[in-house]
């Protein structure tokens, strides 16, 4: 994946970036499932494999191809870049390893959802079980913002404008 | 190149069909395996994407229109607060499912069934007219 | 080493997340940056998921003589997560889109170079 994000930042070709970040999306996607989220690595593999990338060829062929060339390394943001990841890497010392069954998160809530929710709410698919009816109110949430970003998209280019293109000031 | 169209067409309308059935089966089996409202909603997208795809942008309208789209994304959003106002007016909290039936099991199953059906509309229609959107776009320009 | 092994996750992670905040702040095209934007999301999605794994468990599905499930508590953030990036992303492709409407071109330094000659010519015809 890391190879993928590199080869990201590299290209020029915006038609090759987009397909790059759909394989960059599927490669994700089989991540999830080994690390046993299932759910996730559907939902994953369904909109950012497929809806994403669609959106971003159809704006591809509503704008332009191919990106001019940018500075390839850049100082300021390079030094910003390499500050930030050396002090997350700093703090991940201190993490418990990969897989840990002790670790602190999965004692408190997590394990209440495991212990209760065959007995509370019943399907045997604990995901939809918790983001259906425990955190009910966080669905409908993130219902209304799938809601406003159609409307918003209606709103933004929704009109079929016949206008003459601003004219370039030279 | 008129070989390749009808391949295309011919594939696509064998396709079209089982895409809407998955849909539906992942939308309805959320609670026994992976799945879940807004996958469905996405699956249930791509087929009509496909479609426009295709066969242009003003079939996909002819399907698709724009009041159905429009109609699918409020209502279920309703739906889903509907569910929660039902619930309150049945005697429980906001979106409290125990209040729907006799059983508190059956009233949580009702319950989820009915809001994942909501989200999955709501998505559903949300990638069909955002989609439809860009496209109807793509083609007024090309016609520029 | 055996900090390496057990923390070479969450490294892996934030290189990815590096690599998507330096397109982020550097590419001066806006697709390539929405893409940056993808990228980061996706690594912070890999970073939860990771956290979320315990050794020898299976996928939180319940079922008979299974003894330890994977955390689903960090799934269904992510889910949510997941849409709410889509979301954002559609509308951050409708702006790029209208964009090149006014614009005419969508490389931020030409932008940039077009917003501060039409600020000197509105300062010029104000008194």
């Amino acid at each position: 994946m890391a190879v993928t994000a590199y080869l990201l930042l590299r290209m020029h070709n915006l038609f090759a970036v987009v397909m790059m970040s759909s394989i960059y999306s599927l490669l994700a996607a089989v991540l999830y499932v080994v690390m046993d989220a299932v759910d996730v690595a559907f939902t994953e593999a369904a909109v950012g494999a497929g809806i994403s990338t669609v959106l971003m060829l159809g704006t591809l062929a509503l704008t332009s191809r191919i990106d001019k060339k940018s500075k390839l390394i850049d100082p300021i943001p390079l030094a910003i870049v390499t500050i930030t990841g050396a002090l997350l890497i700093y703090g991940t010392l201190d993490m418990p390893p990969y897989g840990d069954p002790t670790a602190p998160s999965h004692h408190h809530v997590g394990q209440y959802y495991i212990d209760k929710s065959g007995e509370q709410v019943g399907p045997p698919n604990m995901v939809t079980s918790v983001l259906a009816s425990y955190r009910g109110y966080d669905t409908l949430g993130e219902v209304t913002v799938i809601f406003t970003a159609a409307a918003g998209v209606m709103a933004l280019i929704g009109r079929s404008r016949r206008r003459k293109k601003k004219v370039k000031r030279a | 190149m008129l070989t390749q169209t009808s391949i295309l067409r011919v594939v696509s309308k064998l396709l079209i069909p089982p895409i809407m059935l998955f849909a539906l089966y992942v939308q309805f089996h959320g609670d026994f395996g992976p799945g879940g409202g807004f996958q469905a909603g996405v699956i249930f997208a791509s087929a009509f994407i496909l479609y426009a795809l295709i066969f242009g942008v003003d079939n996909a309208r002819k399907v698709a229109p724009a009041w159905m789209t429009r109609l699918m994304l409020a209502a279920g959003l309703l739906l889903f607060a509907g569910v929660g106002v039902v619930t309150m007016l049945l005697g429980g909290d906001y979106l409290d499912y125990s209040m729907l039936a006799n059983d508190p099991h059956t009233g949580q199953h009702l319950g989820i069934t009915l809001i994942e059906f909501g989200v999955g509309t709501t998505v559903a229609g949300a990638m069909i007219t955002i989609f439809l959107i860009f496209d109807g776009r793509l083609r007024a320009e090309k016609e520029d | 080493m055996q900090i390496v092994s057990g923390l070479f996750n969450y490294w892996i992670v934030i290189v990815l997340m590096m690599m998507g905040f330096y397109m982020v702040i550097s590419q001066h095209n806006l697709i390539k940056k929405i893409v940056g934007l993808n990228v980061f999301q996706v690594s912070v999605f890999v970073f939860y998921i990771s956290m979320g794994k315990i050794k020898g468990g299976t996928a939180p599905i319940l079922a008979d003589g299974i003894e330890i499930y994977s955390n689903p508590l960090p799934h269904v953030l992510i889910l949510t997560a997941i849409v709410v990036g889509v979301a954002t992303s559609a509308l951050a492709l409708a702006l790029t889109v209208r964009i090149q409407d006014a614009y005419g071109t969508i490389e931020e330094d030409e932008i940039e170079a077009l917003e501060t000659e039409m600020q000197v010519k509105d300062q010029e015809e104000l008194p």
